[in-house]
Order: C-alpha cells, then structure tokens, then sequence
C-alpha cells in the first residue's frame, strides 16, 4: 500500500477535526466540542443519504435497460442520452401525484412505514470499509460488531413491511407482508449461517477485520458459504426469484398495494437500495473488500467488486423463474440451511486441522498456502455436494394426485 | 478532541434514549390499539440497545436487536395478526393493579439481589491489583469483549449455555405438540 496519498477520502474523523478548527477559530472554546461531533456526524450523514440516493436512481436506469436488453426490447430510452434522465422524470412524477391515504387507514403507522423501510438499508452503508489509501476505514464508524450490526438493522426490514401492511387495511397488502415476514425469517437463518463461516475465518466481527483477513478472498476459500449468502440475501431482498411480498400476479402488488405519491416512490428506493447495499456487504465479506493492485485506489476496486456483483443479482433476476411460497419456505429449510451447516462443519474442521498442524500466523489467523489448499477442498466438496443435491435429491419431486378433469369441463362431448 | 466533550453527546444520548425508551414503555401498557402498542415495544427495544451501546456492551447491543427486534417482535405482531377483536384491547380485570404491584416488587428485588450480591470484578480482574491497575484491565477487556465472551460462555457458564438451547428445543416441541392433528 502506498503511505502518503491524496486525502481525497472524507470519513468522520476528519471533517470531526476541521468542525473542530473551524469552531475554535470562531472563538468557541474547547466546550464546544460537541457541536463539532454533532455537525460532523449530520454532514456525512447527509452525505451518505445523497450519495446512495442518487446511486440508487442511476441504478435503476441501469436495472431497467439491461432487463430490456435481456428481454430483447429497449427498456426506457427517451429521456437524455440513453434514456439516463428517466429515474428524474419518474421521481418528478411521483411526486406530483396525489398523495392518498386510505380511510380505514392507520395513518401513522402507514405513514411511519416507508420511512422505517428505508432507514436500516441506508444505517448499513455507515460501516461498510470502502477504503481508502491508507487502510479500510468506514465512511462513519468501525464497530467493533459490523457485521453483527448489519444483521440486526437489516432485520427492522420485516417491521417495516408489516407497518406498510396492516396500515393499509387491504387484504392484498396484509396478505403480502405476512408472506414476507414469513419469507425474511426463514432466509435470515441461511444469512446468518453464511456469515458465521466467515467470522471462522476472519475471527473478529469487524468489517475492517474480516478485510484485512483475507490474504485470498473468502469467496476462493468458502465456494459453498457465499452460494448460500447470496442466495438468502437474494431472498431477503425478495427479487424476483423470491419475490413472494410484491407479488404482482396474484396480489395486486402486495404490501404497497394502497401506496401513492411520495411515499411510494420511499418505498420504491429502498426496494432498489437493497441489492446495491447486499452487493456492498457481499464484496465486504467475500471478495476482499477494497483490496487489488496498487494502480487504483481501493475506493475504486471496491466500486468495481460491487458493480460485477449488482450485474449478477440482475441477471439472475431477469432469467429465473419465480418460485412458489412452499418452494421458497422448502428452499431455505431443506437446502440452504443444510448446506450453510456443512459449510461452518467443513471450515471449522479444516481450521481445527490447521491449528493442530501449525499453519497459522501468530495473531491466530491461517497462512496463505494452507489457505490455498483449504480453497481447492473446498471447490470440488461444493462441487459434488451441488452435483449430488441437483440430480438426486432435487429429482424427488412433490407427490401430487393426477390432475382429474372437471365434469364441467367437457360437458359438450360426454355429456346428456 | 479531549473527553470531556465528546462526553456531553453521550450524556445528551443517554437521556433522549431513555426518555424514549420509558415514554414508549408507558405507551405500551396505555394504548388500545395491540398493533400500536407491539410498535412501540419495538422503540423499547431500539431505545434499550441503544444504551447498551452507552455501556459498552456492543455485543449485546446487536444481538438485542437480532433477537428482540427482529425476531420475537415479528412473532408478537404474527400473533396480533391473527387476533380478532384488536381496537378493544384487552378487558380489565381487578386483578390488574396487585398483579402490577407484585410483579414490580419481584423485579425490584431482583435487579436489587442481581447488583449487590454479584462481585463485578473478580470473573474479569484478580483481587491483588490496585484500583487504578483494575480500571485499566476493565478497559481492556472492553474494549474487544466478543472473544472474553465468548470464552466464558463457553468455559465457566457452559451448563447454563446448553441448558438455554434445550429449553429452546423443548419450547419448539411443546408448540408442535399442540398445533399437530390428532
């Protein structure tokens, strides 16, 4: 890493300290510290909250064009070169739609509901290590529990889908959000098995940490691990494989049903946040975070891993076919939550033999070339273990009775 | 940036936290409507992790919100869901207040019993050291205290771990005993 850059990156520490030079050089004593904190602290959350709104807008530009090109159609092409003004058109007009709230509604709660949705999405960004030069820091603060923060906040979401449900009074929307809290239970499990293998490895909960720790990335390492986090982050975020909440086909639009205006277009953004923040947290724990050759700046690498990542969570949204509930709720319980409980077995085994073999480094973590021959285990145990799930476990299909037709059906031909 | 500052956003913290966290706790025993009140247990829980933070216990902190907040509140509101009869409430009854006073009394004196007869140093710091060396190792074990708890958790307090889980287990099979088709 290259010692003395360009401190073109803000973090919280150091717009703390120019708040601090800024007031003392006003005349304020040290007393006044905590103005500094404060204003330091609402500056880069205003910054964040911009930054991904706007990331978020141009995602969906970029999300809406390549479902076309999948579906050999153009997607949104008339405003601006490429159509890339279409997210500012679509934000203006739902902003100046009528803003309507049910009657029967609960109206706090319906309208506390997109603001509780979008909150945890955005409170995961503060401690996400997008790097710097220098090293890893995230853009507000490193907790020493990162990742175990992420999965508490991202776990209001559930909360959040249940306000928009039931503050709406409508069937289809209520009906939505019990499927969805159903849904993100039983994928947090998964998620939280996926992330475990990490923490094996990595020995620290701090996004920072568990950076630094990958001298090869974790993806490499633990093949099987990150199926099983994308899969149930997929879920989580209920895209179209699973999308179970808003599903259009037979739910109106599930929880959002009765939502209009701005409030929809809330609810909206932080539907389309949550695969930008899921690709963020994977690149964190399983593709090394901001590390890469000494060209670039992290910051870049970084922005780089997320990209490839997005462009993966929208290709298989625009390929696979939606599941039924009962295959979701069999998918996270008889699958993903087996295979997450054999990766930690597998991992923690091989760590177990590392430790009785001396291959560790001295702060306890594992060297490199045991590392390597972990990651060659490894790939071909998933291998076999997703050879033998697909051909002879999955061919046991449901047991269904014949389909029988209906007198009705042909009462022309048999009939009197 | 000395300590004495940044102490007064902590203090300011610490009393928009609780005063969240009580007002809300009020609000769930005074309110009608069920699905409001089970909303604002949710801001008691937020409001109570948010000063385990202010205590250092950042494990805690996150896994009160993993558990509490995420998981036993949704099943509150699974059961509010499927309640009919939810603008009511529930009837009052004469009991109401001796059950409040006595439960009060019970937890009173057990969070008594839990502070004074708990020794809060000798698991963390041995008895020989002096004052200032044992605020020293205090911090220290603090300052990353996921591995040292883990480590009692799984040394001296082990029993009481598993016997957690079992209780767990047996909770889940006592629900599947009752829902099952006879």
């Amino acid at each position: 890493m290259i010692a003395s850059t360009p401190a073109f990156f803000i973090s919280f520490d150091s717009l703390k300290d120019l708040f601090v030079n800024l007031i003392q050089s006003l005349g304020f004593g040290e007393s006044f510290g905590w103005v500094a904190f404060l204003l330091a602290g609402i500056s880069i959350s205003f910054l964040i909250i911009n930054v991904m709104v706007m990331a978020t807008a141009f995602y969906t530009w970029f999300e809406r064009r390549m479902i076309g090109r999948f579906q050999v159609r153009r997607g949104p092409n008339r405003n601006g070169p490429f159509g890339i003004f279409q997210p500012f058109a679509d934000v203006l007009k739902l902003i100046m739609k009528e803003d309507t709230i049910p009657d029967a509604a609960d109206k706090p709660v319906f309208t506390l509901a997109p603001i509780a949705l979008l909150a945890p999405t955005l409170m995961i960004m503060i401690v996400i290590p997008f790097g710097t030069y220098l090293r890893d820091d995230a853009l507000l603060s490193n907790l020493n529990i990162g990742i175990l923060f992420i999965v508490g906040v991202t776990s209001v979401n559930s909360i959040a889908i249940f306000m928009a449900g039931w503050g709406s009074r409508n069937k289809y929307a209520i009906l939505g959000s019990m499927r969805g809290a159903a849904m993100l239970i039983s994928y947090e499990i998964p998620m939280a098995l996926g992330i475990t293998s990490v923490l094996l490895l990595s020995g620290s909960l701090a996004m920072t940490q568990i950076v630094q720790s990958q001298s090869i990335w974790f993806i490499l390492v633990m093949p099987m691990g990150f199926f099983v986090f994308m899969a149930a982050s997929t879920a989580e975020m209920s895209r179209t494989p699973f999308d179970q909440i808003e599903a259009e086909s037979e739910l109106g639009s599930g929880y959002n049903t009765e939502y209009s205006g701005i409030k929809f277009a809330v609810l909206f953004l932080a539907e389309f946040m949550a695969p930008i923040v899921t690709a963020a947290i994977v690149t964190t724990l399983f593709l090394g975070g901001s590390q890469g050759f000494d060209f670039l700046p992290g910051g870049i690498w970084f922005a780089i891993k997320m990209f490839v990542l997005i462009f993966l969570l929208l290709w298989v949204r625009s390929t696979w076919p939606r599941l039924r509930i009962d295959q979701i709720m069999g998918f996270a319980w008889k699958v993903l939550f087996g295979l997450g409980l054999f990766n930690i077995f597998l991992v923690a085994v091989e760590f177990m033999v590392a430790v009785e073999l001396g291959h560790t480094k001295d702060d306890g973590s594992l060297t490199t070339e045991y590392m390597l021959i972990m990651a060659a285990v490894n790939w071909m145990v998933t291998i076999i273990a997703f050879v033998i799930l697909a051909n002879f476990v999955g061919k046991k299909k449901y047991h269904r009775p014949e389909p029988t037709a209906s007198p009705l059906a042909n009462m022309g031909i048999g009939g009197d | 940036m000395s300590l004495t500052t940044e102490s007064f956003a902590i203090q300011l913290a610490f009393w928009v936290l609780s005063f969240c966290t009580v007002i809300s706790a009020i609000a769930v025993v005074q309110i009608q409507d069920l699905f409001r009140s089970a909303l604002f247990l949710i801001v008691t829980f937020l409001g109570i992790a948010g000063l385990f933070v202010l205590l250092g216990a950042e494990f805690l902190a996150g896994v009160q919100l993993m558990v509490y907040v995420g998981a036993i509140s949704v099943l509150i509101i699974f059961a509010i869901l499927m309640t009919r009869d939810l603008e009511e409430g529930n009837p009052s009854h004469s009991f109401r207040i001796p059950v409040a006073i006595v439960a009060i009394l019970f937890m009173l004196f057990s969070i008594y019993a839990i502070t004074v007869g708990t020794n809060w140093d000798s698991r963390l710091i041995s008895e020989t050291l002096n004052q200032e060396q044992q605020t020293e190792a205090g911090k220290i074990f603090f300052a990353d205290s996921i591995p040292n708890l883990a480590n009692l958790l799984l040394t001296d307090f082990v029993l009481a771990f598993e016997l957690v889980s079992v209780l767990l287990l047996a909770a889940a099979v006592g629900a599947l005993a009752l829902v099952r088709n006879r």
